[in-house]
């Protein structure tokens, strides 16, 4: 009976599942692609489409032994961690007396951090660039850190400001009148419920930043300090014959962000309507 | 309480001393840097005026630049926002394997856009690209598909759309999800049809996620860079650059540092221009429903 009537809504709906396995296949053929070519050897010059007779795992040694992309991936984990954890901090603090006042100080710091989500980093490279010279802080982490940082945070404030502004400000006002100070107050009472919200703005900010190119381009100038997007770029830029091999090269970059994504894609959603949906 | 309201300010600091330093500071020394002379690693700066600005005005390259980056914002939002829309309204209606369909679109944001750039550069090379078997296995010809600059500027594009169309699709996803069962019932029961109800009801209710999905499309499309890079890095005879690609070429490759300041001020201008005033327009819109 319950077999029949599945049978009759796939029937009557089989326009969408149609339209489904379309969808599926142009968003999965990129993908299908690069993974065929990074296991066909360079002279297998059959169709793309075709997998491969048998798996040639030779690219991907060679990736591991000419790119660098071990090294490269720890220091993109590096960065993206020292660039996250900054953002949160320095995020929530700054969001909290945003949300909390309403005078002349937090309505102008509100319009700074807007205006300054809007500045594209690569249109004032030139300055980046200068500044952090000027500190001796290119082919740093700490120096590329501070800029994704700092190019980060008005999103990460925006969205912590939205979510604090739902939390009851009575219960602030409860804590001192119990005598509790402003950081008891930030720390017992306002932190402990940011947990949602601190997700969002994490993966957030770890997908931009473990996937920047613009200003790495600029600041990480030493080879042993590129990070996984400057990798590639310069597997692909000197073996432009050895497609294949750049193909494996770009796999093993893109896998660790796919699983990360599949296990917590939920989060990922919550988190684009957090960083889009005016509060 | 004026004690406690002084100590709170005090949160802004750590936040605050990062943006001076590191985005108000370089964007100053950028105004600088765009009316001076400069190489870009000389101790020696020469002061001109507004010489780089005028400088703009007679370079075609730009010119091509600016239409392209016009093209790359204008048509990659409407194409997002289309797509976007109609694949919430699909993943919304109810079918088994929705969910499936909503992971699989949102991934290719996850993949940095000069990597994605790299893998669709399978797909257009002459030999044994992938395109090329598609239309073969049709009986057509081989196409030199990056040769042609116009191409060059509609697979961008494309890829672009593509990318990044599943951004939109959340933002409406969340917006449908908001509108309540309720209008659309007292609709039904008015006897509005299929599109009546999307026209009149959907639509209306959508403005504000309508407005944040184009802001992020725009800003998003007018500083592209990356997948540029990577598909054709500008070429061929600089006829697919962006204004941030054909900055990066000025600065890196002919080391016209204070040309290219000028033009990424001009292009941080344009995105605050348009982006205000769509957000005017938009504004305007949700209160005339």
């Amino acid at each position: 009976m319950k077999k029949a009537t599945l049978k009759q809504r796939v029937k009557q709906n089989w326009w969408k599942y149609l339209i489904a396995v379309c969808i599926l296949v142009v968003y999965l053929l990129p993908i299908y692609v690069v993974v065929v070519t990074s296991l066909k050897p360079v002279t297998d010059h059959t169709s793309r489409l075709i997998p491969p007779t048998e798996i040639y795992w030779e690219n991907y040694v060679r990736a591991f032994q000419n790119s660098n992309i071990l090294n490269a991936i720890k220091n993109s984990f590096i960065i993206t961690v020292g660039t996250v954890l900054i953002v949160v901090v320095a995020g929530c603090l700054a969001a909290y007396p945003m949300a909390r006042h309403r005078n002349r100080l937090s309505k102008s710091m509100k319009t700074f951090v807007l205006g300054v989500m809007m500045v594209p980093g690569m249109s004032m490279v030139v300055g980046i660039y200068s500044t952090l010279v000027s500190i001796h802080a290119i082919s740093t982490y700490w120096g590329i850190i501070a800029v994704s940082a700092a190019f980060g945070l008005p999103m990460s404030i925006y969205m912590y400001c939205n979510f604090i502004r739902a939390i009851p400000i009575s219960l602030d006002e409860a804590a001192y009148m119990d005598g509790a100070g402003v950081l008891r107050t930030f720390f017992q009472i306002i932190l402990p419920q940011l947990k949602p919200v601190t997700a969002s703005v994490v993966l957030m900010q770890a997908v931009s930043t473990w996937n920047e190119y613009g200003y790495s381009l600029y600041i990480l100038q030493k080879k042993e300090m590129y990070n996984v997007t400057l990798t590639v770029k310069q597997f692909f830029g000197e073996q432009m014959k050895d497609l294949n091999g750049a193909a494996a090269c770009a796999v093993i970059a893109i896998v660790p962000v796919i699983i990360v994504y599949l296990f917590l894609q939920k989060y990922f959603v919550q988190g684009t309507m957090d960083s889009a949906v005016k509060g | 309480m004026r004690k406690r309201a002084v100590k709170m300010s005090c949160f802004y600091i750590p936040a605050i001393c990062l943006i001076l330093f590191f985005v108000v500071r370089p964007f100053c020394e950028t105004v600088y840097v765009s009316l001076c002379k400069w190489n870009g690693y000389s101790p020696q700066k020469l002061f001109i005026g507004f010489e780089n600005y005028m400088e703009m005005f007679s370079d075609k390259r730009l010119l091509t630049a600016f239409i392209n980056t016009l093209i790359y914002g204008l048509v990659s939002t409407v194409f997002q926002n289309v797509i976007g829309l109609g694949a919430a309204l699909f993943v919304n209606s109810r079918f088994k394997g929705n969910n499936l369909v909503r992971v699989v679109i949102y991934m290719p944001i996850m993949i940095s856009s000069l990597i994605m750039g790299y893998i669709m550069y399978f797909f257009l090379t002459y030999d044994n690209g992938v395109l090329n078997d598609i239309l073969g296995a049709f009986g057509m010809g081989a196409v030199d598909w990056l040769a042609d600059g116009k191409n060059g500027v509609l697979f961008i594009t494309l890829i672009n759309t593509w990318q990044y169309a599943g951004y939109c699709m959340i933002i409406y996803l969340s917006g449908l999800q908001n509108i309540s069962k309720v209008y659309i019932e007292a609709a039904q029961i008015d006897g509005a049809g299929c599109f009546a109800r999307f026209r009149y009801i959907t639509l209306p209710m959508l403005i504000p996620a309508i407005t944040s999905a184009v802001m992020i499309d725009l800003v998003g499309g007018l500083k592209i860079f990356d997948g540029i890079i990577s598909l054709t890095n500008g070429g061929p005879n600089y006829s697919t650059h962006s204004m941030m690609t054909y900055l990066n070429s000025q600065y890196f490759l002919s080391e016209k540092a204070g040309y290219a300041s000028a033009i990424g001020i001009t292009t941080f201008i344009m995105i605050m221009a348009v982006s205000l005033f769509s957000n005017r327009y938009f504004e305007r819109k949700s209160i005339d429903m």
